[in-house]
């Protein structure tokens, strides 16, 4: 069924992805300042919305979890908070290839790349929980940690709003002032579209992971009547 | 232009490492399960 649906998906996503980027590489206008490295936004300024989207998905199932203690609920976050790092990831290392040529500086200590760099942190810290806890309730100590770690979420979009950044201020919802070229415009739109459609297939396949992982673990439980041998196997083993 | 290239290498070879971190996850479990089920 997951096979089925991933030939699907793939082919629309590829096309997605090929159109997003014709649009930001060729057909966008190169920007008059900065040239061509501009271009780098039509990927990095998508990845970081696609970011926060797979954290708030990973916020709401969450919350859904410390509710319900749904087990899907606890697959989805997991699958939202790892698609949601690579995504981070791709923002903190196109961010410094941007400002090189364009500040002279791999990195400075400003709200924007700092919020930005301790949400990662807060992230990776979340999926280091769930690797390395020993304790029966890592789902529900890693649930309350995405509650409170995506305060920082907020506090990243808005940095660039309230605070001086040496980051540029926002060009699309940025108030007045703020604003691009049309074309433009499209491009960044069609990049986060054709970003926001791949972050869904992946979080699919890693939410079916975590379901297959869950089958294992039950499959590897030894049953009530099994031999004293292997309830101890199994327990030395977990 | 340089740097356009690198951020774009960059950017695919983050997604790429990841999909053959899932591949290899499926295919680790699945292995796993037809172990068990025998």
């Amino acid at each position: 069924m997951m096979k089925r649906k991933l030939a699907f998906a793939i082919p629309i996503v590829a096309a997605l992805l090929l159109a997003a980027a014709y649009l930001g590489l060729v057909a966008a206008p190169t920007e008059a300042t900065m040239g061509p490295v501009q271009r780098i936004f039509y990927y990095h300024v998508p990845s970081a919305w696609t970011a926060f989207v797979l954290f708030l998905a990973n916020f709401i199932a969450s919350v859904v979890y410390l509710v319900n203690r749904s087990r899907r609920a606890d697959a989805a976050a997991v699958a939202a908070a790892e698609v949601g790092i690579v995504f981070c990831t791709v923002v903190l290392l196109t961010g410094p290839i941007w400002a090189r040529p364009v500040w002279g500086i791999w990195w400075t200590w400003d709200a924007r790349l700092t919020t930005t760099l301790i949400l990662w942190l807060i992230y990776v810290s979340y999926l280091m929980l769930r690797r390395y806890s020993t304790s029966g309730q890592t789902p529900l100590l890693a649930a309350a940690l995405a509650v409170f770690g995506f305060i920082d979420v907020p506090i990243v979009y808005l940095s660039i709003r309230y605070f001086r950044t040496q980051h540029p201020q926002p060009v699309v919802a940025g108030g007045a002032g703020s604003g691009i070229d049309p074309i433009m415009l499209k491009a960044l739109l069609v990049n986060w579209l054709a970003f926001l459609a791949l972050a869904a297939v992946v979080a699919a396949a890693r939410y079916r992971l975590e379901e297959l992982l869950a089958l294992r673990a039950e499959q590897d439980e030894p049953s009530p009547g099994a031999p004293l041998d292997q309830l101890n196997s199994s327990r030395i083993a977990s | 232009m340089k740097f356009l290239v690198a951020a774009y290498i960059v950017t695919w070879l983050v997604h790429f490492a990841y999909f053959g971190r899932l591949v290899r996850g499926y295919r680790r479990v699945r292995a796993e399960l037809k172990d068990i089920e025998r």
